[in-house]
């Protein structure tokens, strides 16, 4: 098998302010083409691991192991402006609000093209017509009229189409979604994981998908990493751990996902004593290992 | 007592409109068109849709907090439409709001003793302070919420503690219709499921109507005994939870259900989807 295009290994982090372990052994990979879900409940560590890879951890956060590869390369040890020259060349985000992402005081044109135009050193002609291009590949109806306007004249799904544009202009080999689609309607929501799938097979992207909906995770990702107080519960193949979960916190946290299809299923508060078995569990494999 | 607490008749809420007597008449943006629902005794309503739909509008004008344009508001029997607020105060007890972001909702300058216990001594539920101590506790114990909570502020409670301290309020005002707005989309499913369960248990204990909006189809199906499904101001569909899960009449219905991904293997629910859906988003996009 190929090398992996992202690889965590044996990440820990702790909090400065008191010092509360925010990631403990935390590791995984993400390989070309393949759609990685994270995902746990909020506080579990997914943004801190989104953020380490791309540099913009809190002050307050420190790493204190492991290492996290890209394409081979040590991130946490690379100089600063080598890192930030790759962090939208090769690595790109796609936020979760797609409003406060855009600067509300410029128009799409700019926003879209600032890569193309300042890394690729494309001029304005150029950067303009690929701009174009790309909004005609997230399937953007009037691309030259989304061109010209500001955020605040676009829908929330609009938005977040022009941020995938965004995030494939430079052809990056990872993709960090973060909750791209928490924030829209469940029609949009669709139609914006469907794009994603598909800019993702076209130009065979990694993508590293953060988010709290297994729902998300079974419709869209190939393998699943599940995290739980910083550390990893589970990890494989997608269909593996929906219908074999090897923990009964992993079973516990899908049966607690409302289903409109079997209402007798679904809803199910996870048990205190699962989450106090999965805890003890995890503390003892710390000692284990060193 | 049977039949209905709530009915809207033929309701309409327009914003921004504006009398022509200085300067020039607005038409204002109507947001609701002729919406009619009931909501029985005991009985859950959930009411779904997009942003945009006019849900929390709908919500608000059944709770005379909007003004309606035209139609009618009825509760428990008398007509509310335009009644003045002093002769609605002594109805407001009965009817009570969760909310959708309790973090926004929840004063945090107030110790939850006085968040809980004001509203009590306000509207005369409890006779002094030491009978709402009493009442707060009573139903905090049942929300399994440690009464040392009472002592403390909002931003020291988890998103679950503190939704749970919204419904308790609510909850110990004795009211008989509840309306809760999008109150679990912020959580995790766990304490998703907690809300939901403890919410339904008071319902069934208290014979209490809830008209309980979401987004979600899937929560609306584990709460609600009927829905209506709105979409830009008008009522699509309603009926009985089992029947429109079943069998969705209305192509926009279908259309969401069809967009909610579930935690299980269905390799072709990407790919699957219908114009309804796109036709939405085109209307979206402003």
């Amino acid at each position: 098998m190929s090398e992996p295009v992202l690889a965590a290994s044996h990440l820990s982090a702790v909090s400065d302010r008191d010092r509360a372990v925010i990631l403990h052994d935390v590791s995984l990979e993400v390989r070309r083409g393949e759609t990685r879900g994270l995902v746990g409940e909020s506080g579990a560590g997914k943004s801190t691991i989104a953020k380490a890879i791309l540099g913009i951890l809190p002050r307050t956060v420190r790493i204190t192991g492991g290492a996290v590869r890209f394409e081979g390369v040590d991130l946490m040890t690379m100089p600063t402006h080598a890192r930030r020259r790759l962090i939208g060349e090769k690595i790109a985000l796609i936020p979760q609000d797609p409003l406060t992402a855009l600067n509300p005081s410029r128009r799409i044109e700019a926003q879209l093209t600032d890569g193309l135009r300042l890394q690729r050193g494309l001029d304005t002609r150029a950067a303009r017509a690929r701009g174009l291009a790309l909004l005609d590949e997230v399937q953007i109806q009037a691309p030259e009229r989304v061109l010209r306007s500001f955020p605040h004249e676009l829908s929330g799904g609009m938005r977040q189409r022009v941020l995938i544009a965004s995030a494939f202009a430079l052809e990056p080999r990872l993709i960090v979604a973060d909750e791209p689609t928490t924030a829209l309607d469940v029609t949009v929501q669709k139609q914006i994981l469907r794009l994603i799938r598909a800019m993702q097979s076209a130009h065979g992207t990694a993508v590293l998908f953060v988010t709290h909906d297994l729902g998300v995770v079974a419709q869209i990702c190939d393998s699943v990493t599940l995290l739980f107080a910083g550390r990893v519960v589970e990890a494989g193949r997608t269909a593996d751990l929906l219908t074999a979960p090897r923990r009964p916190y992993t079973r516990a946290l899908i049966e607690a996902s409302p289903r409109y299809d079997r209402p007798d299923a679904g809803l199910r508060p996870i048990p205190d004593e699962v989450v106090a078995g999965l805890r003890a569990e995890l503390a003892a494999s710390n000692q284990a290992s060193p | 007592m049977t039949g209905e607490i709530l009915i809207a008749d033929d309701i309409e809420v327009v914003y921004g409109a504006r009398k022509g007597l200085f300067g020039a008449a607005k038409p204002g943006v109507k947001v609701l068109h002729g919406v009619s629902l009931r909501i029985g005794r005991g009985e859950t309503v959930g009411i779904v849709g997009e942003s945009g739909s006019g849900k929390t509008t709908l919500g608000r004008a059944l709770l005379r907090l909007v003004d309606v344009a035209t139609g009618q508001i009825r509760f428990d029997g008398a007509e509310i439409t335009r009644m003045p607020e002093a002769a609605m105060r002594p109805l407001r007890r009965r009817m009570q709001l969760i909310f959708q972001d309790p973090m926004a909702s929840l004063n945090p300058r107030h110790s939850i003793r006085r968040i809980v216990s004001e509203p009590m001594l306000f509207h005369a539920v409890a006779r002094d302070a030491v009978d709402a101590e009493i009442r707060a506790r009573a139903i905090f114990d049942r929300f399994s919420l440690p009464a040392a909570c009472l002592d403390r502020y909002p931003h020291e409670l988890s998103g679950g503690q503190r939704q749970r301290v919204g419904i308790a309020r609510a909850a110990l005002l004795a009211p008989d219709f509840v309306l809760a707005d999008e109150i679990v989309s912020g959580l995790d499913v766990s304490t998703q499921a907690q809300v939901l369960n403890l919410l339904k248990g008071l319902t069934r204990d208290l014979g209490l109507s809830m008209a309980f909006i979401s987004h979600d189809l899937s929560v609306i199906r584990a709460i609600c005994d009927r829905v209506y499904v709105l979409r830009n101001g008008r009522i699509v569909e309603e009926g009985g939870c089992e029947e429109i899960f079943a069998s969705p009449k209305s192509e926009y219905t279908r259309a969401l259900l069809d967009a909610i991904p579930l935690p299980r293997i269905d390799p072709g629910w990407l790919a699957r989807g219908s114009g309804v859906a796109d036709a939405v988003e085109e209307n979206g996009a402003k």
